[in-house]
């Protein structure tokens, strides 16, 4: 794969977000209009006990992503009542056009007392091109079962022989001795399988092989189908040491399958690697594969978790 | 006429010393008759950690099948362990429901969490055991009935039943956690689900039976018995707020069915009550039915959700 970098093309501070959210743009997402293209992202305030919360916005460009045309300034997507999954955050919310709606699966979380987090997948519904979304009920489409107990997150949702599938990411395991001094989480991809988007099929399996060790999360899949093949791209990190040691940040990883349920990892085909003295030099998380015409893009983010904006790039060759 | 005379308190584990695990609380009992002992498994509690928190274990007590008011055995630790960092049932087991299966048993549980905006979540796991009842493993960290979009938190208080090669599940899901100054207080319906191998449930989707007290009623503990052609429901309701001590705490309602699906209620002809004094005076709930010598009886909870124990009411009249 043979991507070509469009450089950092969204910068948090240099946009009229900034009246209302503290930082972050992160997972971009886009939903490609017939003249204009949208792109969701998660960004940040701070609750009355200093606490982030993650908020849906968006940002439109023109086709050729040259030009802004305007910023998201109202609620896109309401955080969820006392209790509910999505009550500390969303983050991220993955779109897909369904006929004359548009579907966001939403990762929301909620706070836990002896970990820090969980999350589940959610579904909310636009009828309105995207603007606004209103919720499939107050709780998730896709949460914990058996072999998946915590920290369902990060769904991303293509059709594909008149099946949805769903990649995705489930926690395996809560670790407490780490440099932390806290619990860190494994986390691993998995999908699931549906007949009409809501009701879904884990496959109870991990699809994507570790190469750090055991320990290795990996996050944030995104698949696209060129020729007859598919490819996705996600991002991995070691369990510990991640926020402060850039060697064990996040990198891009790479598969390839014939069948959607069966990949082979080689992340030396990825193409897409950190570049020195850049915005991503020390990180590349959260990619988003999309199509463009005969174009495919992805966004992602950069250095801090996308704490300054979000990148792009153009493959140029398989 | 559904009627229940009261025998008085079975166990109340103040009565019995050196047990750590099992200070206070013999929650949810749920019977399994053998053939020399009839074994009442059971949800208990030692005292408050020193965060101000309880934490639940499964447990059971063995009884005299000729005197159920005589205690034979109680184990001297848990049965199962609690859930491993960060799993749905790290800080307890309760309410729990067991169940035969061939030589095999099964125990279904809700495990509970602990959240920072209200004080709990739960959902639904699954013990099995391979020594008679002893003690249950788990067969994965996770839970087998979990929340989904129409079944947002709180999904607890599992009644394990199989009718007609099926397995039924009744449960409680939570639907609203309502702000009571500087608290919140959970509002949960119960609802069914319904599986063929115990373990990939297909949810019924619907609350089974009609509030009494209106939106906010709680609904919980739906024991489901079958006798004359008909199934009859024994749960729990309150209402919502001030529900610990006193006059607002649950009680037991009535319902019955031809087809598990549709539920009549009416809680005239539960044929039990709150006593005038004593042990079940303000409280009675988690009801779970069962046949012994051609007799019907129910174990029950009495006040403060069984803290003080689970006593005895035998049937006097029919379930018609």
């Amino acid at each position: 794969m043979k991507w070509k970098k469009l450089g950092q093309i969204f910068q948090f501070d240099k946009t009229p977000l900034t009246k209302i959210f503290e930082s972050h743009s992160q997972s971009p997402q886009a939903v490609v209009f017939d003249s204009f293209i949208r792109v969701y992202f998660s960004t940040r305030t701070r609750d009355k006990t200093g606490k982030f919360l993650s908020h849906v916005q968006y940002v439109d460009y023109t086709r050729d992503f040259e030009t802004i045309l305007g910023f998201s300034n109202h609620e896109v997507i309401r955080l969820g009542e006392s209790g509910c999954f999505d009550e500390h955050g969303i983050f991220p919310a993955s779109p897909l056009k369904m006929n004359d709606k548009i579907y966001a699966y939403t990762t929301g979380w909620t706070r836990r007392k002896s970990v820090d987090v969980d999350s589940s997948i959610g579904l909310a519904i636009s009828n309105d091109g995207g603007s606004t979304f209103i919720k499939h009920g107050d709780g998730p489409v896709l949460s914990t079962s058996l072999f998946e107990p915590f920290l369902v997150g990060d769904g991303f949702v293509r059709k594909y022989k008149d099946k949805y599938y769903m990649f995705y990411v489930f926690g395996e395991r809560w670790c407490s001795t780490t440099v932390e001094n806290s619990p860190q989480r494994v986390y691993k991809i998995g999908v699931s399988i549906s007949d009409d988007g809501i009701n879904w099929r884990k496959m109870n399996k991990k699809i994507i092989t570790d190469v750090i060790d055991e320990n290795e999360c990996q996050a944030l899949p995104t698949v696209v189908k060129i020729g007859t093949q598919y490819h996705m791209y996600f991002c991995f990190r070691h369990m510990s040491g991640f926020r402060t040691d850039s060697a064990k940040g996040y990198r891009l990883g790479y598969a390839f399958s014939d069948d959607l349920t069966t990949w082979q990892r080689d992340d030396s085909l990825s193409g897409l690697n950190p570049t020195e003295g850049q915005w991503d030099s020390d990180m590349m998380c959260y990619p988003h594969i999309f199509k463009v015409g005969n174009q495919i893009y992805m966004l992602y983010n950069g250095n801090e978790f996308g704490k300054h904006g979000f990148g792009l790039a153009i493959l140029e060759g398989t | 006429m559904i009627k229940w005379k009261k025998l008085g308190i079975v166990f109340n584990p103040l009565d019995h010393s050196g047990f750590d695990y099992m200070n206070t609380h013999a929650q949810s009992p749920s019977v399994i008759v053998f053939d020399d002992f009839i074994r009442v498994y059971i949800n208990t509690r030692p005292p408050i950690d020193e965060n101000g928190y309880y934490v639940s274990y499964l447990s059971y007590v063995d009884l005299n099948k000729e005197n159920m008011f005589e205690v034979k055995n109680i184990p001297k630790r848990p049965i199962m362990s609690l859930g491993k960092l960060g799993t749905f049932d790290e800080f307890g087991i309760h309410p729990s429901s067991v169940i035969r299966d061939g030589n095999k048993f099964r125990v279904y549980y809700a495990g509970t969490t602990r959240c920072e905006s209200v004080p709990f979540n739960s959902a639904i796991g699954v013990g099995i055991s391979i020594d008679n009842g002893d003690s249950f493993e788990k067969i994965g960290d996770g839970p087998v009935l979990s929340y989904s979009f129409d079944e947002p938190f709180v999904i607890g208080s599992p009644k394990i039943k199989k009718f007609n090669d099926l397995w039924y599940l009744f449960y409680s899901a939570g639907r609203k956690w309502v702000k009571n100054c500087d608290k919140v207080e959970p509002v949960y319906k119960l609802r069914m689900a319904v599986s063929s191998n115990g373990l990939d449930w297909e949810k019924h989707g619907k609350d089974i039976i009609i509030n009494k007290l209106g939106v906010h009623e709680c609904q919980a503990s739906a024991d489901v018995f079958f006798k004359n052609d008909k199934y009859h429901m024994f749960f729990s309701y309150r209402p919502h707020l001030d529900y610990r001590l006193g006059g607002n705490g649950y009680k037991i309602g009535y319902a019955s069915s031809k087809d598990l699906k549709n539920w009549e209620r009416d809680d005239t002809k539960t044929g039990i009550t709150v006593s005038k004094e004593g042990w079940d005076c303000e409280m009675i709930s988690y009801p779970n039915l069962f046949e012994l010598k051609g007799k019907t009886y129910m174990f029950y909870l009495g006040n403060e959700f069984g803290k003080y124990g689970f006593g005895l009411a035998e049937l006097t009249g029919d379930l018609k």
